[in-house]
């Protein structure tokens, strides 16, 4: 099968890869750059383990071709924190146990982070219908609405 | 939200309970909210392939044609196996604690298909993506016959036989005929005012844990070695199996599971994929990844619930229950990977009930296998709970009232049920009161009488329950801990667990931490791991909190008490006067004279000769813990208020309240994080997730737009209450909760909807309930 060359920043460095048209950009990223931290666990865009940001913009990482992301810029769980300091929805997870087994963890926090981004004060509806493209069998999602709800008055606090 | 009566007690407090107690900061949190966790798709190994199954579309029929010629031709393929590739170069694939009769089916189809799903090949090639291309150039012709998918009825079913193949001619896996467990169970029948049956039916849902099944196996044929990464709930189970499987010693192999995204009992066993992918990669002399995809977990990771039972109750004329029975049909799938089989010993539960009877039969379906999940013996609990509920508004008396006169106090307590379950430390009335009181009941039923008078559908839902936790069946009785203090005075706990998301290293360091004597900061818990770790047989069952726990304590006091020797030899003190807190140990009352536990740590390792006399150097101990009793008895009672909305019929849960009773909290966070996702798994099961087969077979829900999940939308703020009546069964005073925020909300989900709709002559004792079920009831009624 014929490939075809990518050019992406990626958590802030610039990043260039080979691939086939067909592969997905969630493959690309854990396969040809060793980002695992983006985890697929539909593979039919449900779910949202996959998530990540491009262009400031949050999206199904399993439902982008490698190559429709050439030039963009791609922000996965593995650059939220900056100098080994988590942002404040990984701290706010830590703090209120949104998290057991970790696994839809990244689709969350970066879903989250994308949906503060956007709105700093949501209401308790908003959070719940923002995060309602993301999956968890673990949490019952309670640490997790706790921890946005917290890390976004932390995030307004800091402002 | 969460409230705490009547605090924990007793002798059971650890030496220093620092930690315990305390909702600490996940150890596992920092790599996992960074992307740096390690499952076992994030493996990658030199020379690695990718493994990719062929699967049976068809529920039942010979394979007539299978040509994987045009596969095997594509270029990346290395290898596409049938049946003939395996059939010889394994062993024997039982597990410990299932038994050796129960055969792990073989990786592969042989001749015919009992389910869809059932593996056929196995293509395996440089990348996943040509492992699948190569899929579709396999082409296998099956006689399609017909399928047996009613499992209520399949033993009845003499034409068509699941395992025909095997040369059987009944599809009843087990019949337990009617067991009366009281001599006078007839008498009690025939003496009670009030005789009331309903079948009670509970659909099929399943784990779907959000990382599928996995494995990366690298077997190297120089060595005859294993090296097996494992997306699994037991690595030394693991190991176990495939010695035997390959027929090495246990030690040639190696089984990690660094980091597991949720099993929920499906991970409990190995099944045939990663017995195949093993044998292929002992064929090829090259690590073969395999990772299951979402539709393969769907419709061929093992399956859960199924289960129906005709429940008769004999009441007296003071509503008092006189008498239980059941008569239970389970389904086990065509290949079941655990078959689960109901302990109708249970089905009294938390209740006064002196009598008990029942039968039993499970049954071969053409349909994917049983497997554990959550509260394997929840069905014992739906089944009384729905019927209690169904009895009620038979005898025109509230389902709360009813259940008040008829439970189990810690006033009644020693209690021997009619099951010989021994009931010493629960607290069922109690946390009926307490959820009750968290309701405030008395102002539910007044808004219930005002949205009903409007025309409103309002319910609400109790479920009363006791869980076995820690059981004493084959491999689970017992765990493992070695602590060791490095030299370096960090502290190091080696675990027999394999934790998919229970938090294990950080409760199990709130232990060691507090037994020993250090901060949490300085120890960690290594675990899944077969080359390091003690032999442990999983984790599932509720079982960490009080077995590895206990071994954990047990293994810390030893560690403690030789630091406490060293350093009173050192110090030229009485053992008796020193205490170890902190990393450090000092004379009680006189914090002065100390030494910390780093420099006795380096004289147990450097200066061996300054140890007291036949003192032995190093500093770590092995301890194996066995409780004093089996089962560790938890108990809780969930309250589930739903309204249904009365143009679309979509069930809301407006309010969800927990009171549980696991005996001492290690960690509070932890605790209530069990309950959160086993009570929205259990609301899952009711209100959404129902897998469904078509009368052919075919699996109807394969995707996550047709098999639903609960979101953020549909769960509501979960309030749990605490009674900590504090186990004897273990030196901390636990009891497991893994699995009881499950048992408990079928029942309190389904008895809302069921409360909603009461009034409307409507009788639910089935589930699922969506939108379409709560329609079909109101149309049968006359509703619609």
């Amino acid at each position: 099968m014929s490939t075809i060359d990518v050019a992406v920043t990626v958590n802030g460095r610039k990043r260039t890869g080979t691939v086939e048209p067909r592969k997905t950009l969630a493959d690309f990223l854990r396969e040809d750059l060793g980002l695992t931290g983006t985890h697929l666990a539909c593979e039919h865009g449900v779910c949202g383990a996959c998530t990540v940001i491009i262009d400031d913009r949050a999206v199904r990482s399993c439902l982008q071709f490698a190559v429709q992301v050439d030039g963009s810029s791609v922000t996965t769980v593995e650059g939220l924190a900056t100098n080994g300091e988590l942002n404040p929805v990984q701290r706010a997870f830590m703090n209120e146990h949104g998290l057991q087994c970790g696994f839809c963890t990244p689709g969350f926090v970066i879903s989250a982070t994308a949906l503060l981004n956007d709105n700093s004060d949501p209401t308790d509806q908003e959070i719940r219908e923002g995060l309602s493209g993301n999956i968890c069998r673990c949490t019952g999602y309670q640490g997790i609405i706790r921890a946005v709800r917290s890390a976004a008055s932390e995030m307004r606090a800091s402002r | 939200m969460s409230t705490t009566a009547m605090p924990a007690a007793g002798p059971a407090a650890s030496p220093a309970a620092r930690y315990i107690g305390q909702s600490v900061t996940r150890k596992e949190d920092q790599r996992l909210l960074t992307g740096h966790g390690q499952y076992v798709d994030d493996i990658t190994v030199p020379g690695m392939l990718h493994a990719a199954f062929l699967r049976s579309d068809i529920a039942r029929g010979a394979v007539t044609r299978l040509d994987v010629g045009a596969a095997r031709e594509l270029p990346g393929v290395a290898a596409v196996f049938t049946w003939s590739d395996f059939h010889g170069v394994f062993g024997e694939g039982w597990h410990a604690m299932l038994g050796e009769e129960l055969q792990v089916p073989p990786p592969l189809a042989i001749g015919d298909v009992r389910h869809v799903g059932d593996p056929i090949a196995l293509v395996v090639a440089t990348s996943r993506y040509i492992a699948e291309d190569a899929c579709d150039l396999i082409e296998v012709d099956i006689d399609a016959t017909q399928a047996v998918v009613e499992f209520s009825t399949a033993h009845l079913d003499t034409d068509n036989i699941v395992h025909a193949g095997w040369g059987l001619v009944s599809n009843a896996m087990v019949v337990q005929p009617f067991t009366p467990m009281s001599p006078d169970l007839d008498q009690a029948f025939a003496d009670a005012a009030h005789v009331v049956e309903c079948t009670v039916r509970q659909n099929r849902y399943v784990c779907v844990p959000m990382e599928g099944r996995g494995v990366v196996a690298n077997y190297s044929t120089g060595r005859d070695e294993l090296d097996l990464a494992c997306s699994c709930q037991s690595v030394h189970e693991t190991r176990n199996f495939f010695s035997r499987y390959l027929q090495i010693p246990e030690a040639n192999i190696r089984v990690t599971a660094r980091d597991v995204g949720g099993g929920f009992g499906q991970k409990m066993f190995v099944f045939r994929e990663e017995c195949a992918v093993v044998l292929a990669s002992k064929l090829l002399g090259q690590p073969v990844k395999w990772i299951e995809d979402r539709r393969e977990n769907l419709i061929a990771a093992p399956h859960s619930r199924n289960e129906q039972g005709v429940v008769r109750l004999a009441v007296d004329d003071d509503q008092i229950i006189q008498a239980i029975t059941i008569d239970h049909v389970g389904d086990v799938g065509a290949y079941p990977a655990c078959p689960a089989v109901i302990n109708p010993q249970l089905l009294p539960g938390p209740y006064k009930i002196p009598r008990l009877g029942f039968s039993m039969t499970m049954v071969w379906t053409n349909t994917m296998g049983k497997g554990a999940y959550r509260g394997p013996w929840m069905f014992e609990t739906t089944a009384r709970e729905m019927a209690i509920d169904h009895a009620a508004r038979r005898l025109n008396i509230v389902p709360i009232e009813f259940r008040r006169r008829n439970l189990l106090a810690k006033s009644d307590l020693p209690f021997t049920s009619p099951g010989l379950q021994e009931f010493t430390e629960i607290t069922p009335l109690e946390t009926l009161e307490q959820a009750i009181t968290m309701l405030d009941y008395p102002a539910f039923r007044a808004e219930q009488a005002a949205a009903r008078a409007e025309g409103r559908l309002l319910g609400l839902g109790c479920c009363v329950y006791v869980e076995p936790t820690s059981m004493n069946a084959p491999t689970l009785a017992t765990e493992g801990a070695t602590i060791r203090v490095e030299s370096s005075g960090k502290v190091v706990a080696f675990l027999g667990t394999t934790s998919h998301g229970q938090s294990v290293e950080t409760t199990m360091a709130q232990i060691v931490a507090d037994t020993v004597g250090v901060s949490y900061e300085d120890v960690t818990v290594v675990q899944a791991d077969t080359q390091s770790t003690p032999y442990g047989p999983g984790t599932g069952g509720s079982r960490t909190a009080v077995i590895a726990g206990g071994a954990a304590r047990e293994a810390g006091e030893v560690v403690r008490g030789k630091i406490v020797q060293i350093a009173a030899h050192k110090m030229e003190a009485n053992p008796e006067d020193l205490e170890v807190s902190q990393g450090i140990v000092a004379v009680k009352g006189t914090p002065a004279r100390s030494m910390t536990v780093k420099e006795v740590a380096a004289l147990a390792y450097r200066f061996a000769d300054q140890l007291p006399e036949g003192l032995q150097a190093g500093l770590e101990a092995t301890v194996r813990f066995r409780p004093a009793r089996f089962p560790t008895w938890s108990n809780a009672t969930h309250l589930c208020v739903v309204e249904i909305d009365r143009d679309t019929c979509v069930p809301h849960v407006l309010r969800y309240i927990v009171s549980e009773d696991c005996g001492r909290m290690i960690n509070p966070s932890v605790v209530e994080g069990q309950i959160f996702g086993g009570v929205v798994q259990g609301l899952g099961g009711v209100l959404l997730e129902d897998f469904v087969y078509d009368s052919n077979g075919n699996p109807l829900t394969t995707t996550f737009m047709d098999y639903l999940l609960p979101t953020t939308t549909e769960v509501p703020e979960i309030e749990i209450g605490h009674i900590e009546t504090v186990s004897t069964t273990n030196p901390g005073g636990y009891k497991g909760m893994g699995e009881g925020g499950a048992i408990g909300a079928h029942a309190a989900v389904a008895n809302a909807v069921g409360d909603a709709l009461a009034h409307l002559g409507i009788n639910v004792t089935s589930t699922p309930l969506g939108p379409n079920d709560i329609h079909a009831l109101l149309v049968a009624a006359g509703h619609g």
